[in-house]
């Protein structure tokens, strides 16, 4: 399902993240960086509502809106009961909507936004999301102190939240379209390799998406997925090219550019966690638009809809992939 | 056959891992704590006069000190990372799941935190260990103790 948008620009982009982004090379381009995981809170969920907090209060400043002013917040993040989004967004905006697509919420959120600005009911709206590397090995994996051995394929949850302000007032960056994409199961369950869990839903969406708007690849300066990992990404450059024939030199992945791969070992293939595509796109990405090195971007983040308790009971982990369509004007 | 197709193309890009150098790390690190442990025993027969089993017991919970007081300075989790499993199993390793879920759960209380997920990991040794004690001790029983 692909949809068009008139009237839908990006106004202001913020960005605010953990310690081991801060190591990485995207460091200058995020607004505000943390020495350590508990930004003055006492718990890591607390701290993961501080993110949010953070990067909204942020956005507002470097917007010049008021609280009262945005008409919709658009929130989500990993935790039970989106909780972090729930919290952090508390006294901002007229409306809210907690979403849950896991590391793909940045972009479904976008999608949501664009749609609702584009029929009028809205002339503005936030969209947040966030992730916090402890308080989510707490909910999936193992306690935060506990030094299970991680395989190379894993990636690391990033620290941090991102948000975007969409309007319908005329900014250089424009949301041209965007695809919403479905559950797709391919029968994978190895949770310790979730570039490989996800690389079918980017396959699947990048496909209808060139199908329905007709588009070559290299229509894009860039298409960038969400947290593939080095693995993923190659995944999905030797499968469209063996069975379409689309061959993706213009092709990269957020989670191949938060953290230096090299440097940073504990990270293995790469960053993952819904803050991870925002971080990427709404600082370095945003800034490139901004200048005009790239002008035509497709942001497809990329989620795996695991649940722990039904990965125990055998059943498969999906994926989904949303993708969305940005220009300079 | 979409999956096969899938999963043949995904089995070219695996990540590689290295099982023997771990394997070996994890011989190596596992075999010198146990190295450690017959050493501090023979240390405590020897000087403190204590008999092999008194010192044992007082081996196995310095062991445990140590393997706990780490894990709550945020050490042990870089070292097992480091040195694999050869930490975990031990002792040592038993000690760092409980001080690692309590240190995880304080926030939420004594109760509701501390007492319901301290034996969150640790629970399985602690089951299944009493499921085999209880086999051995049939098979023992009906063997007539000879064993």
């Amino acid at each position: 399902m692909t949809f068009n948008f008139d009237n839908v620009y990006i106004e202001e982009c913020a960005t605010v993240c953990g310690p081991y982004e801060k190591k990485g090379p995207l460091k200058k381009y995020f607004d505000k960086t943390y020495d350590d995981l508990y930004f003055g809170e006492d718990s890591f969920e607390k701290a993961e509502i501080k993110l949010v907090k953070d990067s909204l209060v942020m956005l507002l400043k470097k917007s010049g809106y008021k609280k009262e002013e945005i008409d919709l917040v658009i929130g989500g993040d990993l935790l039970n009961q989106i909780t972090a989004s729930c919290y952090g967004c508390n006294g901002i905006g007229n409306g809210f909507i907690g979403i849950y697509g896991a590391c793909s919420s940045s972009v479904l959120g976008l999608i949501i936004a664009s749609t609702m600005i584009n029929s009028g009911y809205i002339n503005n709206s936030i969209c947040v999301v966030s992730s916090h590397n402890m308080s989510s090995e707490k909910q999936f994996r193992y306690p935060t102190e506990y030094g299970a051995p991680r395989p190379n394929s894993s990636t690391f949850t990033s620290t941090g939240s991102g948000s975007c302000l969409l309007s319908n007032n005329k900014s250089n960056i424009k949301v041209e379209c965007a695809t919403l994409g479905g559950i797709v199961d391919y029968e994978q369950n190895d949770p310790n390799d979730m570039g490989r869990v996800m690389a079918p839903s980017v396959i699947d969406t990048l496909k209808r998406h060139l199908d329905d708007t007709k588009r070559d690849i290299h229509y894009y300066d860039l298409v960038l997925t969400g947290d593939l990992g080095k693995y993923g990404v190659e995944i999905v450059k030797d499968y469209m090219n063996t069975n379409y024939g689309i061959v993706m030199d213009n092709y990269n992945d957020c989670g191949v550019l938060l953290y230096d791969l090299e440097k940073q070992k504990d990270v293995h293939a790469g960053a993952s966690g819904p803050a991870c595509s925002a971080l990427v796109a709404y600082s370095y990405i945003y800034q490139l638009m901004i200048n005009k090195k790239i002008k035509r971007v497709l942001l497809m983040a990329t989620g795996a809809l695991f649940s722990p308790t039904l990965l125990f009971q055998k059943e498969n982990i999906n994926s989904i992939c949303h993708a969305i369509s940005l220009e300079v004007v | 056959m979409r999956n096969t197709k899938y999963n043949k193309i995904a089995d070219r890009h695996k990540a590689e891992e290295n099982r023997t150098k771990n394997l070996l790390i994890a011989f190596v690190s596992g075999g010198i704590i146990g190295f450690l442990g017959e050493l501090i025993i023979e240390v405590f027969c020897l000087w403190m006069k204590m008999s092999r089993s008194d010192a044992s017991s007082v081996m196995i919970l310095l062991f445990i000190f140590i393997a706990s007081f780490l894990t709550a300075l945020g050490v042990f989790d870089k070292l097992a990372n480091k040195f694999r499993c050869g930490l975990l199993i031990p002792i040592t390793g038993f000690a760092h799941s409980m001080t690692s879920s309590a240190l995880d759960y304080k926030k939420e209380g004594l109760i509701y935190g501390i007492g319901s997920n301290m034996f969150k990991l640790a629970g399985n040794a602690i089951v299944y260990g009493v499921v085999s004690a209880w086999i051995f001790g049939l098979i023992r029983y009906f063997l007539g103790g000879v064993v």
